[in-house]
């Protein structure tokens, strides 16, 4: 290498026209591979996303607009809630990630795979539930999973018992497997659509509303069913309108308004954008406040009457205020630090009740 | 595609592993084997197609109901023995439709011929009704039960369900007209004795040479059924709701022949679609009448050809909401 520029310098001294021509086009190379190296690292990056979208739109035929310029990120390897109240969109856009309908503008992509283009392709990687399970009424539980199976072009029919056999096993349908779809209830329904979306390895499961209309034990059954999804290693993306069941499973969020996403970020960003506050219960009310105001706590509130005073907790440590406030002789009955819960969050950037923007 | 086979077997051999689920067949992909599984895996979703649609109890009762037909129309006209005196079959101007009693001559002395009667009866509605609940439900059957979104996430690709689709209709028409034909020949043999045939232009035929004509004339009828059950297919594509678009193509049948019957019509009678449906008479006369059986088969073939783009056009391009 020393020898070459040693060479090419001693070229240059004795021609220097040429050289500077020479100069130029390396600057020109150098610039055409910086920019192939910038289109490499953009190309690279969307496999590192499961699911990619850049202005998605869909405007029905009526003029109303379902998705409005929606750009989801969602990392591999996540669970993301994607949040919303009913009629937000969120059915729609998950439509237009699969394939289901097409968008009006805007990109999406599946596992690096353009959709709809790549459907074909990129499918068979990605189980997915939308809005309610949907099978044969007249089919057996296994038959309908069969049914589906078949569809898979892809799909090795040699191991198609054992399939169907092991996905109703994961999800306690395997008593059930020979009884007609129609005389299943509403929670066998729902596990036996997880079971279809488990039918193949994937790396991507799409869950629409999974919990919809479950009492409180098929809610925790298809919560645990989730984790267990997520613990392979395999990204779940999860869509709801119930905070409780997202809060629990999620690492991920994204919550749609009118078409709209709102935010999106790891859950622990949405949390950190509403300060958590402390509470104090406490006698001398007064003594605390004192307190609070050397450590300089934000927005006190003090309730004498409930012995009660509390303050944004900003970057302080709830142990060094207790320290603090024992330290001041100030008699502590009970410490507390209260985040917003999620549902506040969720309604403060959702609205309120039934949205009428439309 | 050698590309999605290589993607779907790293997939599998990465998660064998988490799930536990061996796959020797994906793991080893050869290049030569492409093809072949391929093909496999388009039959095995018409395979599945043609189990759910034959064992579906309901659909077994409506063969099982247009089987019942020829059997009661033949116990019918066994008991009712209509008088031999008839004379010389047929009298029907080719490309006319053929009044079954032209028919009814003959049988009193071949069993034989109640294929004819029964074919040329159930044409009128029966069958046509048979496929339509088929073809009619086909697509939009799919999509109100929800069923149909599932499909296309897995994903059984538009192009090729349709396709599917559109095999599994010709072979319920296939199915019911053969059946109807098979009954009716078993029932007619049985009541009315088997011999050789009198054509309707009085020619007589030889028994085995009467059989074959049976089978033309069945075929020629599955045309004339498949040739609907395309417009039942692009009518499916429509909507969601199944009663809605088997009502929609009875109606038409119905609606076609009336306007068929109106010689006011005359001028489009020959672009209906039932219009041809009843000449099957051609291959009862000898020599077989090729001119008005082209013309049939032509009909038959442009409805098919022009709605199955319809319906493939609609299916590849329609948002699924449902």
């Amino acid at each position: 290498m020393i020898q070459e520029t040693d060479s090419e310098t001693q070229t240059a001294g004795t021609q220097t026209a040429d050289t500077q021509s020479a100069h130029i086009q390396t600057a020109h190379i150098q610039a055409a591979v910086t920019k192939t190296a910038e289109t490499h690292t953009e190309r690279a990056e969307p496999p590192e996303l499961a699911i990619a979208s850049s202005g998605l739109t869909k405007r029905f035929r009526g003029g109303q607009l379902a998705v409005d310029h929606v750009d989801l990120r969602v990392p591999r390897g996540s669970v993301y809630g994607f949040l919303g109240p009913n009629g937000s969109g969120k059915t729609t856009t998950i439509r237009m990630l699969l394939g289901l309908a097409f968008p009006t503008s805007g990109k999406a992509e599946l596992l690096g795979v353009p959709m709809p283009e790549g459907a074909i392709g990129v499918l068979p990687r990605v189980g997915s539930l939308v809005e309610g399970p949907a099978f044969y009424p007249y089919l057996s539980g296994w038959d309908n999973l069969a049914r589906y199976d078949s569809a898979d072009r892809t799909a090795p029919a040699r191991t198609a018992r054992s399939r169907i056999g092991e996905a109703l096993e994961r999800v306690g349908l395997t008593a059930a497997a020979r009884k007609r779809y129609r005389h299943y209830s509403l929670g066998m329904k729902q596990r036996l659509a997880i079971a279809a979306a488990l039918l193949r390895p994937r790396d991507l499961i799409i869950l629409d509303e999974p919990t919809n209309g479950l009492d409180p034990q098929g809610t925790r059954e298809v919560r645990g069913l989730v984790r267990q999804i997520a613990a392979d290693g395999i990204t779940v993306f999860v869509s709801s309108h119930l905070l409780a069941e997202v809060e629990q499973v999620c690492s991920h969020v994204g919550v749609m308004r009118t078409g709209k996403l709102v935010f999106q970020g790891e859950l622990g960003e949405l949390r950190r954008t509403a300060a958590p506050r402390i509470a104090v219960r406490t006698p001398d009310v007064a003594a605390a406040a004192e307190v609070f105001a050397e450590l300089g706590l934000a927005d006190p509130v003090q309730v004498p009457e409930q012995e009660l005073i509390t303050a944004e907790l900003g970057a302080e440590l709830p142990e060094k205020v207790t320290a603090e406030l024992v330290h001041a002789g100030v008699g502590v009955r009970g410490l507390t630090v209260e985040s917003p819960s999620l549902e506040d969050l969720f309604v403060g950037l959702t609205g309120e009740g039934f949205d009428v923007e439309h | 595609m050698s590309s999605t086979e290589l993607s779907a077997a790293k997939v599998s051999t990465a998660k064998v592993s988490t799930t536990g689920l061996a796959m020797p067949e994906e793991t080893q992909t050869r290049p030569g084997a492409v093809s072949p599984r391929l093909v496999r895996g388009n039959l095995r979703l018409l395979a599945n197609e043609l189990r759910v649609t034959f064992f579906r109890r309901r659909n077994q009762l409506l063969l099982l109901v247009v089987a019942l037909f020829p059997l009661l129309i033949g116990i019918g006209l066994k008991v009712a023995q209509p008088n031999p005196d008839g004379g010389g079959g047929g009298g029907n101007a080719p490309g006319g439709a053929v009044s079954a009693a032209g028919y009814f001559n003959q049988l009193a002395g071949n069993g034989v011929f109640l294929t004819f009667v029964a074919l040329s009866l159930l044409l009128i509605l029966v069958l046509p009704v048979a496929v339509a609940v088929i073809a009619g439900e086909s697509v939009s059957g799919e999509a109100g039960a929800g069923t149909l979104r599932y499909l296309l996430a897995v994903p059984a690709g538009r192009t090729r369900l349709l396709a599917v689709k559109f095999a599994m209709i010709v072979a319920w028409a296939v199915a019911a007209t053969f059946l109807v034909s098979i009954v009716a020949l078993v029932t007619g043999v049985a009541l009315f004795g088997a011999g050789p045939v009198t054509l309707l232009s009085g020619t007589t035929v030889s028994l085995a040479a009467g059989l074959v004509r049976v089978l033309w004339v069945t075929l020629y009828v599955c045309a004339a059924l498949i040739g609907l059950g395309a417009i039942g297919l692009a009518i499916s594509t429509l909507t969601e709701h199944a009663i809605g678009a088997i009502a929609a193509l009875a109606i038409l049948v119905v609606a076609s022949e009336v306007v068929d019957n109106i010689p006011q019509f005359g001028a489009v009678a020959p672009y209906l679609p039932t219009h041809w449906w009843l000449s099957f008479d051609a291959f009862l006369r000898s020599p077989m009448d090729t001119t008005t059986m082209w013309h049939g088969l032509l009909s038959f073939a442009v409805y098919t050809v022009l709605f199955g783009c319809l319906a493939w056009a609609r299916f590849t391009s329609a948002d699924v909401t449902s």
